[in-house]
């Protein structure tokens, strides 16, 4: 049996076109190892789970600078519960204020990265979380 | 249930999970893919193979629509590279299909090459074969971004689409072996570009150049997929060249030949793992520090550890 892969769904849900960040996570993902799903823009919460589920991903990561991750986050993890998925990590990342993220947290989201978050903090998070 | 059962079921996460377990090559993995065997042979494979931004993806996404329209059920499974330093991938060629995602009708699914040459990955075939079993009236494989010998698909695919674009080349790339000699369809997408018809003119010379008059010749088609143009056309001639194939006989030969190459890989996968076992490695290394020092040449040092591979196979070791 080869070495287990990680793969991960990186997309973007909402309306801001912002998808920088994203990307350069997705590259760096990319060069730690892991297989990356990228969707880029404006995905809807129901295709980002239909995505997650058809391509067995082991996370999923949500990238969001419009404000809507109060809404956007949350539907996401509520779809996934709805279809029974209790076993892919997912976390978001973006403009998203100090006081937001225990709500999110409660919602399901497992991590919040912000801005200036170190790369390698959410390479070795994902590798940590997910050969758990 | 087990997997097997789940896809024969259609419980879509038990068609992901199969399909990351054949990647995976686990065990497991075969013994499911062995219950689907009886299962499948019922969906028209077609392969879109060409070179990176020819437009393959787009072609992929405006093709299955047109199936939908038809009320076929499509299976997508789209290859990107895997890098060869880090083992990581940017699987991307769903961006151009995100209008498929919520389709009931539609299981689109991608893979990184994993260190596999060809075009496709080795897990190609066992996902074509899971999606099948699930039910799949069509089944599209998107090659990576192929050059000139990429020229694998030909084995997993009933018909196979030659993506080209405009401007890559003069007649010369045409008469080439490798990749123009596989395509049962070529198609000139971005059509709206400049030197199109020449393009066109150049493949249609080259197949002419056939000393054998094929029974099917290949059609040569142009097509603006951003737009849709030439989508029907292009659907049309993959119905067209599956028909062929079945009142011609050929869709046997093809079967028969895919299954001769498939169990050879099977067997030489189980070799190669046999031998990761009964290799000395030991010796390998002594060889490896006598070759760099030019006391043994590799020829000879692959050839006495072989006669020990061999001699441990044959006491059933």
């Amino acid at each position: 049996m080869s070495e287990r892969k990680i793969r991960i769904l990186i997309a973007k849900p909402g309306l801001d076109g912002h998808d920088r960040g994203a990307k350069i996570v997705a590259r760096a993902l990319r060069d730690a190892g892991f297989e990356v799903i990228y969707t880029g823009l404006h995905q809807t919460p129901e295709q980002i789970v239909e995505t997650a589920i058809q391509e067995d991903v082991d996370a999923i990561g949500l990238s969001c600078l419009s404000g809507a991750h109060m809404t956007l986050f949350p539907k996401v993890t509520k779809l996934l519960k709805e279809k029974g998925i209790d076993d892919i990590l997912v976390t978001g990342g973006g403009i998203v204020p100090k006081e937001d993220i225990p709500k999110l947290k409660e919602a399901g989201i497992d991590m919040v990265f912000g801005p200036g978050t170190p790369l390698d903090d959410i390479i070795n998070y994902h590798k940590e979380q997910i050969r758990k | 249930m087990d997997l097997a059962e789940r896809v024969l079921a259609g419980d879509k996460r038990g068609v992901a999970r199969l399909i990351s377990l054949i990647e995976a090559e686990d065990e497991d993995a075969f013994v499911q893919l062995g219950k689907l065997h009886s299962r499948t042979g019922k969906a028209h494979i077609i392969g879109v193979t060409g070179p990176p931004g020819s437009g393959k993806s787009t072609i992929v996404d405006r093709m299955a629509k047109a199936f939908r329209q038809m009320d076929k059920k499509v299976g997508i499974i789209a290859v990107d590279p895997t890098s060869p330093f880090t083992g990581g991938a940017i699987l991307g060629d769903r961006i151009r299909m995100l209008d498929l995602t919520l389709d009931e009708g539609v299981f689109i699914r991608s893979m990184g090459t994993r260190g596999h040459l060809g075009g496709l990955s080795r897990a190609a075939s066992g996902a074509v074969k899971v999606l099948d079993a699930f039910g799949m009236d069509i089944i599209l494989i998107e090659t990576v971004g192929a050059g000139q010998s990429e020229v694998e698909i030909v084995s997993h695919a009933h018909t196979t689409i030659i993506v080209e674009m405009p401007g890559l080349g003069d007649e010369i790339q045409t008469i080439k072996a490798g990749i123009m000699e596989i395509g049962d369809i070529f198609v000139i997408n971005k059509a709206d570009r400049q030197g199109a018809d020449k393009t066109a003119m150049e493949i249609q010379a080259m197949l002419g150049l056939n000393p054998e008059k094929p029974e099917w010749e290949p059609p040569i088609l142009q097509t603006i997929a951003r737009t849709n143009k030439g989508i029907d056309a292009l659907v049309e001639k993959a119905m067209e060249h599956y028909d062929y194939l079945k009142k011609s006989g050929n869709f046997e030969n093809i079967l028969e030949q895919g299954i001769r190459e498939e169990l050879e890989v099977l067997i030489k996968n189980q070799l190669g793992r046999l031998m990761g076992q009964v290799v000395d490695r030991e010796r390998q290394d002594e060889f490896i520090n006598k070759i760099m020092e030019k006391e043994l040449d590799p020829y000879t040092a692959a050839n006495i550890l072989m006669e020990n591979v061999k001699g441990k196979l044959c006491d059933g070791d």
